[in-house]
């Protein structure tokens, strides 16, 4: 582990496990680092292991074995240190719906030891930020969940923390919360210095946001990088076609499988990494028409986080959230 | 940064009690369906008044202590359920991850129980007195029966609080309801323990701690000041409030397993 990177105020994971009762490893053996001001995307689909870690790396739930300093502090040895370093927005917006946005943020700062005067200006300097000035004296249970989310971020940020743990913050958002919240984060990151680890299991999420990305599946870190380093690991681009009659489905297989090595199941048809990059696009179009096989869709894929996604671990990140069950996820008080 | 003790529960008291007078659902049945109840009985029971040794020529007077209690068994369900609803929701996480104190949270939590407390016992008294029940205790002691009852209200809120922690659901917070009436079915409830006369019923209410806070209420309402009974409800109301408060701690410690 680096001093520096304790120094500074970032993230620092060595071989962490957990495990549930009666069940898999959620986590198993995870080493990270993520740098003071970094924006750190931990993507996987459900299940995966993302909140399990984000759960232990808040000290909301102990390793069974590793360890993680947060911030400089051990996650065992130094939860209280822990906690007052960091703010959490975690799965699933936390709010009491009989409260107002303005009594959240007094509740929060005030737990956090905020000054009476200082609590009011920095609940309002929040509201104000995420946009919910104009809704703070209304009760959440009437918010939207772009709002709550919102609201989520702002007490996540009532304490000034250096470190920002943001679990899944824009599913089920609209694209424009979505994209109102990731310019809230860039900007945290980028103006104010503070260490965000985001776990998502949206490509695009972690492709505009995060600085560098993890990509976790069954508890393993199968992937890490920039998400340009991560793509360019890849390389080549992919086609997608699916045939007009399902008959002609395994005709089309073969057909592309002379371009290139099939890049696992696609929900649409079959996918193909082309060996000869996009330039065989022409090729294969012609080579399918030569067979008689009708065409319904045809897409050219350049590399993406999915396609990493595909070639680490055999499955697409869209399919792989599909068949996952949630529960490592959201097993959070059954220590083994 | 760190809040202090006080401040804390401060704080999450102003929450309990906003939570509480915001969900009138919550407070109307915990004040309407005990005094239906003490309407049927009273109507229906009168007639053991004429028992040799009963303590009073009114019925209503002596049935009146028993909405105290129903009352107080309805805060098991609220303080329960709301804490339920706070980890069923991640709520108690995002409190977790505050610098706040367990005790901080169990006693703030309780203070929407002590409100709904001091509204139910003053609406059963006013309802009472209002149909004709007596209060031998005279004005002091209307103040000594809220206090009473409002003890034994907070003491069964921590048994909510404690089923809430140890469970997390609000389906097995109210899954405990029936329970605690069966407890007062099987107390000094509708006759003076001294006239129930069917033996294994007498013993299991002479053990039975709710006869004795029933006791205590009507010794108010029916005697006067009977210090020995009013010791010993405040006394019983005390205790379980204390054993809830630490099986609720305990709870609390497996429930919240931040580092």
């Amino acid at each position: 582990m680096t001093t520096e990177t304790q120094r500074s105020g970032g993230i620092e994971v060595e071989s962490l496990v957990r495990e549930f009762k009666n069940g898999p490893r959620a986590v198993d053996g995870i080493d990270l680092e993520v740098a003071r001001g970094e924006i750190y995307g931990f993507l996987g689909p459900n299940g995966a292991g993302k909140s399990t870690t984000v759960l232990m790396l808040t000290t909301l739930l102990p390793p069974t074995s590793g360890s993680a300093r947060v911030g400089g502090f051990d996650v065992v040895e130094q939860g209280p240190q822990v906690r007052a370093s960091i703010g959490a927005a975690l799965q699933e917006a936390a709010l009491d719906p009989l409260l107002t946005g303005r009594e959240h943020m007094r509740l929060q700062t005030a737990l956090h030891g905020l000054g009476k005067a200082e609590r009011e200006s920095r609940g309002n300097e929040l509201l104000e930020r995420v946009g919910l000035a104009h809704a703070a004296d209304r009760k959440v249970g009437g918010y939207s969940g772009g709002m709550k989310r919102r609201l989520d971020l702002a007490l996540a940020l009532a304490h000034r923390p250096r470190i920002l743990f943001l679990d899944e913050p824009t599913t089920g958002l609209d694209i424009q919360s979505r994209t109102a919240l990731w310019e809230e984060v860039a900007r945290l990151a980028a103006e104010d210095g503070v260490t965000v680890f985001l776990t998502t299991q949206y490509l695009e999420e972690a492709d505009a946001l995060a600085n560098r990305v993890g990509i976790i599946d069954h508890g393993h870190l199968v992937a890490e990088g920039t998400p340009a380093e991560l793509k360019a690991e890849i390389g080549r681009p992919t086609v997608e076609a699916a045939p007009r009659e399902e008959g002609d489905r395994e005709r089309m297989t073969a057909v592309l499988g002379r371009f290139g090595q099939g890049a696992g199941s696609s929900p649409r048809g079959v996918a193909v990494r082309l060996d000869g990059g996009e330039s065989q696009l022409a090729e294969v179009v012609r080579a399918l028409d030569a067979e008689g096989i009708a065409i319904e869709h045809l897409q050219l894929h350049a590399p993406s986080l999915d396609d990493v996604f595909l070639a680490k671990t055999g499955r697409s990140l869209e399919g792989a959230a599909e068949e996952e069950p949630a529960d490592a996820e959201t097993e959070t008080a059954a220590p083994a | 940064m760190s809040s202090s003790l006080g401040n804390q529960v401060g704080q999450l008291a102003r929450r309990s009690i906003l939570r509480t007078l915001r969900q009138p659902a919550q407070i109307v049945p915990a004040i309407v369906f005990p005094l239906f109840l003490l309407a049927v009985n009273t109507g229906g029971l009168k007639e053991a008044t004429n028992l040799p040794g009963f303590p009073t020529d009114s019925y209503l007077t002596f049935i009146l202590a028993v909405p105290f209690i129903q009352g107080a068994l309805f805060s098991v369900m609220n303080s329960g359920t709301d804490l339920a609803r706070d980890i069923e929701t991640g709520f108690l996480n995002r409190l977790a991850l505050t610098p706040l104190r367990g005790a901080a949270l169990l006693s703030g939590l309780l203070a929407g129980a002590f409100v709904l407390g001091v509204v139910q016992a003053a609406a059963y008294l006013a309802v009472g007195l209002i149909a004709g029940a007596e209060l031998a205790a005279g004005p002091a002691g209307a103040l000594v029966l809220v206090l009473l009852s409002v003890a034994i209200t907070v003491a069964f809120g921590t048994i909510g609080l404690f089923a809430a922690l140890r469970f997390g659901s609000g389906e097995a917070v109210q899954g405990l309801f029936p329970v605690f009436f069966v407890f007062l079915f099987l107390s000094a409830m509708t006759l003076p323990l001294d006239l129930l006369t069917t033996d294994w019923f007498h013993a299991i209410a002479s053990v039975n701690p709710v006869t004795y806070l029933l006791e205590a209420i009507r010794s108010l309402l029916i005697e006067g000041w009977n210090l020995g009974d009013l010791a010993l409800g405040f006394g019983i109301a005390a205790a379980i409030g204390a054993l809830g408060m630490l099986a609720a701690s305990s709870a609390l410690k497996s429930r919240l397993v931040r580092t």
